[in-house]
């Protein structure tokens, strides 16, 4: 019998996935947006991008606090530990969100187009992302001190850090490379050849930063943390899917065909990479002052979530299946007909 | 240094909550509203209540977006700013919070779906059903929360043992003692609040540019809903009071400045305390506390000096209450008044006056729900889980929280400012009855949304 706190942190794990993927999804489409407005090429992808985002922002965000509320319950600790230290990059990322949301609303549900709002809209594209990996640097160890029941962050260690500025640029550069790619299968599904050739040249343009930046946070973990890095070499297979993952959708990118096949192959791409470095993480949240089993909450509330977590589960299943169905998967509505 | 810190906390986390329980009430009403439109719509085959329904949606979205960020704030807040809190009050509460979000993301998927769809299905009652997860995830949510300040009222479902919470039943958590009147309370004034603000602009917008059929419509309805509401508020508002007497009697007693228990209470309406802490001033009614808490002229009331000095809460709560009881029992005769002009032909229920007190109405009502949470959580202090944990020992070691007081009302300000123009904007130049009419032409082919 696998333990609830063990199933906890798969579920959250899981999660977070999913925020990575959506997010990356919408936090790349907000820049691309930017960036075609200002290459004056808007014409051809803006419209795309709204028809997708329009229905789906609000789920995003909520993936985001979904992982947000479940690690603090099934890990109170989390909230001590983290919310003590990250006081300040917490808040701003938190001004960095509301910023995003509603200045998107605001746009696509208000009336006027405006540059302002679709710059800070672009801008925190890249800006959210690198400030929420923050939280992963901080999870390897050595930046959080605990004096006399005081928690602190470190300030100085952590901008000094060639760990964290690596982590940093691997969520920026994964971020445009996630979104690139879903967004040129968008654009084959809509048939819309110019987007598509667009959106193509995106994804291709940051396939190889997306390899490379993984590769150097993958070295400055190495000399951070070499317990995590040893145990993800350990886990070498899954390190190796993730490449012949990458390589594929690559592949599928440059030769221009299977755009769909290849989205899943990014996916899976980053699903592998990302167990990879979750499993090595085990047994620690925060290393070394939370850990999996220490951690958890106690059994009956464990149980308790992993129950709700199940039900809730049976009801959204089947919405966000409806969802796909109407606005990811009907082609007239892909295609601007409905 | 150490009571600046606790204090900024409660500032920032207080500014956040007062900004985010405009959004949230609008959040968990305006969805019922636009259900009793469409379904009044379809059922009476009037394309003015269709309309209602599509531009309540659309002014909606932009307020949930905001409700949205501010809720994601909130959530970050607790654990940011209360770290103690949520690693005690975690074990406990955790079950509601996580089944908020969902309650929420149902909701999410379904406005998604709802916004888009208006056209796209044959049978018009089909599109409507999507109201019903709409206002269930709303409802759910606002359940799930309150049952957390319950919770925070009322501390139930556990064992303390050496400074944590042990043999922790959440469900027990969850149902606490304080649930049943404070969620019945809260959604009631909720639907009064969304339907006094939909009413409030039907008759402002009638009063400035005459009354034409979508807005006397549109008022008709809302003040229907207002008075149901109104009702229903009061009966709530009577079942906390009398659950506060009798399990929470110092939040009660600090309201109504009852300091001495006694038999045949009275009730103490507005007023000041002089030097020796006598009430001055004040409206008495005769034994109406005795009546308000138990339901009984002559029944004995707790009164605050029952209990420890430091566990006093502060005495401002008194006009709180008061300012909510009264705003409260305005809005119900507001609405009497006008289905009474509406039912007695001699009277016409669209003079000036009436409209302007109507209008007057909307943030009057947004008014009364701030004061009844200001009360809700002043009320309880000294304590953020009562009986077990002092807000002192709850709040972040940092010293930033000052700066951040500031950088969030920036950001409030900012939010609140854009989210009025883009609404004022969205619908100044768009009047209602310009777009029936175009609506009228364009049916039944393409919907109006671009």
């Amino acid at each position: 019998m696998i333990s609830y706190e063990l199933i906890g942190i798969t579920v959250l794990w899981l999660f977070l996935y999913g925020y990575l993927i959506v997010a990356s999804i919408d936090f790349g489409a907000g820049f691309f947006a930017y960036y075609a407005r200002l290459t004056k090429q808007d014409h051809l992808i803006n419209r795309l991008i709204s028809r997708y985002l329009s229905p789906v922002w609000e789920i995003t965000n909520v993936f985001f606090v979904f992982f947000l509320v479940g690690i603090v319950g099934f890990f109170p600790d989390t909230a001590y530990y983290y919310g003590s230290s990250l006081l300040v990059p917490g808040s701003i990322a938190v001004i960095l969100l509301a910023i995003r949301g509603s200045f998107y609303a605001f746009e696509n549900y208000g009336s006027k187009e405006s540059i302002v709002y679709l710059f800070l809209y672009g801008a925190t594209g890249l800006l959210i992302p690198a400030s929420l990996s923050v939280a992963l640097t901080l999870s390897e160890g050595g930046f959080i001190t605990e004096q006399a029941g005081v928690v602190s962050l470190e300030y100085f260690k952590l901008f000094t850090s060639p760990l964290s500025w690596s982590i940093v640029a691997l969520a920026i550069v994964s971020v445009l490379f996630i979104s690139g790619t879903f967004l040129t299968f968008y654009a084959s599904r809509a048939a819309d050849q110019s987007a598509l050739k667009l959106m193509r040249n995106y994804a291709l343009f940051w396939s190889t930063p997306t390899i490379i930046a993984a590769l150097t946070a993958f070295i400055y973990l190495s000399q951070h943390n070499e317990r995590h890095f040893q145990n993800m070499m350990d886990l070498w297979w899954l390190l190796a899917l993730s490449v012949g993952f990458f390589m594929l959708a690559l592949w599928l990118l440059y030769s221009g065909r299977r755009y769909g096949l290849a989205f899943i192959a990014v996916m899976l791409q980053f699903f592998c990479a990302f167990f990879a470095y979750g499993i090595g993480h085990y047994p620690y949240i925060l290393d070394p002052f939370i850990t999996i089993q220490e951690g958890a909450t106690q059994e009956s509330m464990g149980i308790a979530l992993v129950i709700a977590f199940i039900g809730g589960l049976c009801l959204l299943i089947p919405s966000l299946a409806l969802v796909f169905k109407l606005f990811l998967f009907d082609a007239d509505y892909v295609k601007g007909k409905k | 240094m150490e009571i600046d810190t606790v204090l900024w906390s409660r500032l920032v986390t207080g500014l956040t909550l007062t900004f985010h329980v405009i959004f949230a009430t609008v959040g968990v009403s305006v969805p019922l509203m636009i259900a009793i439109a469409e379904f009044v719509g379809i059922r009476k085959k009037d394309p003015h209540y269709i309309l209602m329904a599509k531009r309540w949606t659309r002014g909606f979205v932009i307020s949930v977006a905001v409700g949205v960020v501010t809720g994601t704030a909130i959530a970050m807040q607790l654990a940011l700013v209360w770290p103690n809190f949520m690693k005690l009050a975690g074990n406990v509460v955790a079950l509601p919070l996580f089944m908020e979000v969902f309650a929420f993301f149902f909701e999410a998927i379904f406005l998604g779906i709802y916004l888009y769809t208006w056209d796209r299905f044959r049978n018009p009652y089909l599109h409507w059903l999507l109201t019903i997860p709409i206002v269930a995830g709303a409802g759910m949510s606002a359940f799930f929360i309150t049952t957390v300040n319950g919770f925070m009222n009322q501390p139930e479902g556990f064992v303390l043992e050496a400074g944590h919470f042990a043999a922790v039943n959440p469900i027990e958590a969850m149902l606490n003692t304080a649930t049943p009147s404070k969620v019945f309370h809260v959604l009631t004034s909720a639907y009064m609040t969304g339907a006094a603000l939909l009413a409030g602009i039907a008759a402002f917008t009638i009063v400035r540019k005459g009354a034409t059929a979508y807005y006397k419509k549109s008022l008709n309805l809302m003040m229907g809903v207002v008075l149901v509401f109104g009702l229903l508020t009061t009966v709530a508002g009577d079942v906390s009071a009398k659950f506060l007497a009798e399990h929470q009697p110092e939040k009660l007693a600090a309201a109504e400045w009852h300091f001495e228990t006694e038999s045949g209470a009275d009730l103490i309406f507005l007023g000041w305390l002089n030097a020796e802490r006598e009430v001055m001033g004040a409206l008495h009614l005769p034994k109406a506390l005795s009546f308000l808490a138990f339901g009984d002229f002559n029944a004995e009331v707790t009164g605050l000096n029952e209990f420890p000095p430091d566990e006093h809460p502060p005495l401002i709560v008194h006009y709180l209450f008061d300012f909510m009881v009264s705003i409260g029992f305005l809005l119900l005769a507001v609405s009497v008044l006008y289905f009474l002009f509406v039912l007695w032909k001699k009277r016409n229920q669209h003079n000036k006056l009436l409209l302007w007190i109507i209008a007057l109405c909307a943030p009057l009502a947004f008014l009364a729900v701030e004061l009844g949470w200001f009360y809700a959580e002043v009320g309880r202090q000294p304590w953020i889980i009562r009986g077990y944990m002092r807000v002192e020992e709850a709040a972040t070691s940092s010293p930033n929280v000052m700066p951040l007081f500031f950088v969030f009302l920036l950001l409030y300000i900012v939010l609140g400012v854009l989210c009025a123009i883009v609404l004022r904007r969205l619908f100044r130049n768009n009047p209602a009855d310009a777009e029936f009419e175009r609506y009228m032409q364009s049916k039944p082919g393409e919907g109006e949304r671009t």
